[in-house]
């Protein structure tokens, strides 16, 4: 058991220095820029009014170390400071879109990951069949789809030819919790099949790799049927990788959304993202990447982590 | 030259002579055709008598390592023919383009040649693989010869707005009055071409880092490795954007960057981390083999020791990688422009016209999914023929 507390602390260390050292470079590479910082990112549009105010929102006047520090725990305290477009609180910003882009990928997840480990089960059990090989053509082809692509056959289909969803989702706070499903569907049903097909070939991969092992063999031997041998041997050993390609696929998911945002006019952060990079406006542009880096970070730790956790080797040590 | 003793007791083989004066008729037909293009230009003509001598050295130093047959030349020599007489059937097209006539033929003879070599592989292929390649096959063809393709220029405004499909206006016109047809062609080119110089200046960085990683250990692979988990804990679309954001507009020594190429460096950068890791765990296991030792002990450097020992030996799995990161940075590449931060306009590029045309969709109207699904249907393509190749170099079988 100390062996896992002692990896588990390690990764965990890990991904505070690498969340640490991946808000310097988000801070610092603004800095990058030659000359006054100010001037070069507003351009043709600068007024002595915008620059100035661009200079006090990037706290110009004090040292980098200040500048940096007061930065990092702004965004602690869930201060973010002001964006240069509009001067409104980026926090005001980005708060409720937070909550409608983690909606939406909460979503996806809770639609993908039964499908993706069904499917993936069902195409080890019959290997070679048919079956696997429809399965296996088709989640080739949606990993080669852009995005958009998917998004807008469903539009096509399911919001023009059918009419049975909004072809636009736009939410607001007071939405009830099952209008709120009924707009956001076709966005969730595009991320859906763009994490499925990855989530089901890696939890077929696992299991067939297993089927090789003399247990397994043992199992055949004693007559069981392929469904409990896959069910009761091969899945809880696979279990690791498994659950490791599905946390990987939620840090996928809350990075994808962008697309999907954008294509169904969706509030949330990652539109709020790409109209800021159009607009230049640099500090919301972090603060946005910081989140979403965060988050990203997060989920693959929890990934390492759950992997070191569910390895049975690990779990009970000789 | 590599014959197999059993076929080179065959005696059946018809004489060299008459296949190599069957190549050389190609070839002087070439010259012909093409003095009469440029007839009025003489810088072209000297410059396309070079481009031609040039390519028939290259292709003659080939020959030489090419398993010939007579059928071998036979596909070479029809396959050039039949694009003659294409030439000679769309004379004024042709004739108008010679650079793209001469690209186009380039490309034909590369593919016969390419086939021709590894004819004994390709047989055996499964229809995957066969369809893979096809589509791969048409993308470059159109990609190459684009403007002779193409009925009017890549930015001409030819009619009125979302004019609808057949007439004059094949697919149409788009939200300016461009003939959509025109733009998906243009769009294969500038799109593709642009990808592909992606992904090379990735597998250049990448890959050169990653040997050099390998090569050297240490320090070096210690910096190297800690700077590229730093990156790829970033999502590269999210760091993508931070960058376009921060450098639009960035100017070194008072030079403006084509956002062009910032955008190829950016997205080659972020993409050559995953070759680095490819790269350096392939370079890894090939640094410790004894003939690498026997390199070094016979006081070969460094840059031998990369090019000339590791490389040669790292080629199919990294050759299988080019395919997918391929994949990737268009897919990556089209998202962006899709978002309206990748290829500007007025370029045609295909992630951008879907952009531009996506209202019709709630009409009802396909045509802003053709893009899409030319984008769609060359990454499954690509895949499908990456698949094949991975199964064959490395025996990756799941039939236990």
């Amino acid at each position: 058991m100390d062996k896992i507390l002692k990896m588990v602390a390690q990764r965990l260390a890990l991904g505070l220095l690498t969340l640490f050292v991946v808000s310097l470079i988000i801070f610092f590479s603004v800095q990058l820029l030659p000359g006054d910082v100010c001037q070069e990112i507003l351009g043709q549009a600068q007024t002595p009014e915008t620059v100035a105010a661009c200079r006090r929102e990037l706290r110009l006047n004090l040292p980098w170390y200040e500048r940096y520090i007061s930065w990092l725990f702004g965004i602690l305290q869930g201060d973010m400071g002001r964006s240069l477009a509009n001067q409104r609180e980026i926090s005001e910003l980005i708060g409720k879109r937070l909550g409608n882009t983690f909606f939406l990928a909460a979503f996806a997840a809770v639609l993908s990951v039964p499908v993706a480990l069904v499917l993936g089960v069902m195409a080890a059990l019959y290997r070679n069949s048919p079956f696997d090989r429809i399965v296996n053509a088709l989640t080739l082809s949606s990993i080669s789809f852009p995005e958009f692509f998917v998004a807008y056959i469903l539009i096509l289909f399911f919001a023009v030819q059918l009419g049975w969803f909004p072809s636009i989702s736009n939410v607001s706070a007071d939405l009830g919790f099952w209008e709120r499903i009924y707009r956001t569907a076709l966005p969730s049903l595009t991320l859906m099949l763009v994490v499925v097909a990855h989530m089901m070939r890696m939890t077929r991969a696992a299991i067939i790799n297993l089927l090789a092992s003399p247990y397994i063999e043992m199992a055949n031997l004693k007559g069981l049927t392929r469904m409990h041998i896959i069910v009761h041997h091969a899945l809880p050993n696979a279990l690791a990788p498994i659950i490791n390609v599905v946390v990987i696929n939620l840090a996928y998911l809350v990075v994808g959304v962008v697309i999907a945002e954008v294509v169904f006019v969706y509030p949330g952060l990652g539109q709020l993202l790409v109209d800021s990079v159009a607009k230049r406006d640099i500090p919301v542009v972090q603060a946005s990447c910081m989140i979403f880096a965060a988050t990203y970070i997060l989920l693959n730790l929890t990934a390492d982590v759950l992997a070191i956790a569910t390895n049975p080797r690990l779990m009970h040590p000789r | 030259m590599t014959v197999t003793t059993m076929e080179g007791a065959l005696p059946a083989r018809p004489s060299p002579w008459a296949s190599r004066i069957s190549v050389a008729a190609v070839y002087l037909f070439v010259v012909v055709l093409f003095l009469q293009i440029v007839r009025d230009d003489t810088l072209a003509a000297i410059l396309g008598l070079l481009l031609i001598h040039g390519y028939s050295v290259i292709v003659l130093l080939y020959w030489r390592n090419l398993e010939r047959s007579a059928a071998g030349d036979k596909a070479i020599v029809t396959l050039t023919l039949v694009y003659m007489l294409l030439a000679v059937l769309f004379w004024d097209r042709f004739s108008a383009l010679p650079w793209s006539t001469f690209f186009g033929l380039f490309v034909v003879q590369a593919v016969a040649l390419l086939a021709v070599r590894f004819w004994k592989n390709l047989r055996k292929a499964p229809p995957t693989a066969w369809f893979g390649m096809v589509v791969v096959l048409f993308y470059v063809m159109i990609a190459a010869t684009a403007p002779i393709v193409a009925p009017f220029t890549e930015t001409e405004i030819v009619g009125a707005e979302y004019e609808p499909w057949g007439g004059q206006f094949l697919l149409g016109t788009d939200n300016l009055g461009r003939d959509w047809l025109t733009r998906l062609i243009y769009g294969a080119r500038n799109t593709i071409g642009i990808a592909f110089v992606t992904t090379c200046l990735a597998f250049l960085i990448g890959g050169l880092g990653g040997f050099l990683s390998a090569a050297l250990g240490g320090w070096v692979d210690q910096i190297l490795g800690r700077a590229v988990d730093v990156l790829m804990a970033i999502p590269s679309l999210i760091f993508a954007l931070l960058l376009l954001s921060i450098f639009t507009n960035y100017s070194v020594f008072g030079l403006k960057i084509h956002p062009m190429v910032l955008l190829v460096v950016i997205i080659a950068v972020l993409d050559s981390t995953r070759v680095f890791r490819l790269a350096r765990a392939v370079g890894m296991n090939i640094v410790v083999m004894d003939y690498v030792e026997v390199a070094r002990l016979r006081g070969e450097g460094l840059w031998w020791v990369i090019t000339r020992e590791v490389m040669p030996n790292a080629m199919p799995p990294l050759v299988a990688e080019f395919g997918l990161r391929f994949c990737f940075v268009f897919l990556f590449l089209s998202a962006l422009s899709f978002l309206g931060l990748g290829i500007q306009p007025p370029t045609a590029d295909w992630g951008s016209m879907v952009r531009d045309n996506a209202t019709l969709i709630t009409f009802g109207d396909i045509t802003p999914l053709l893009p899409a699904g030319a984008i769609a249907l060359l990454t499954v393509g690509v895949n499908f023929v990456v698949d094949w190749f991975l199964h064959q170099t490395s025996g990756l079988r799941d039939d236990h």
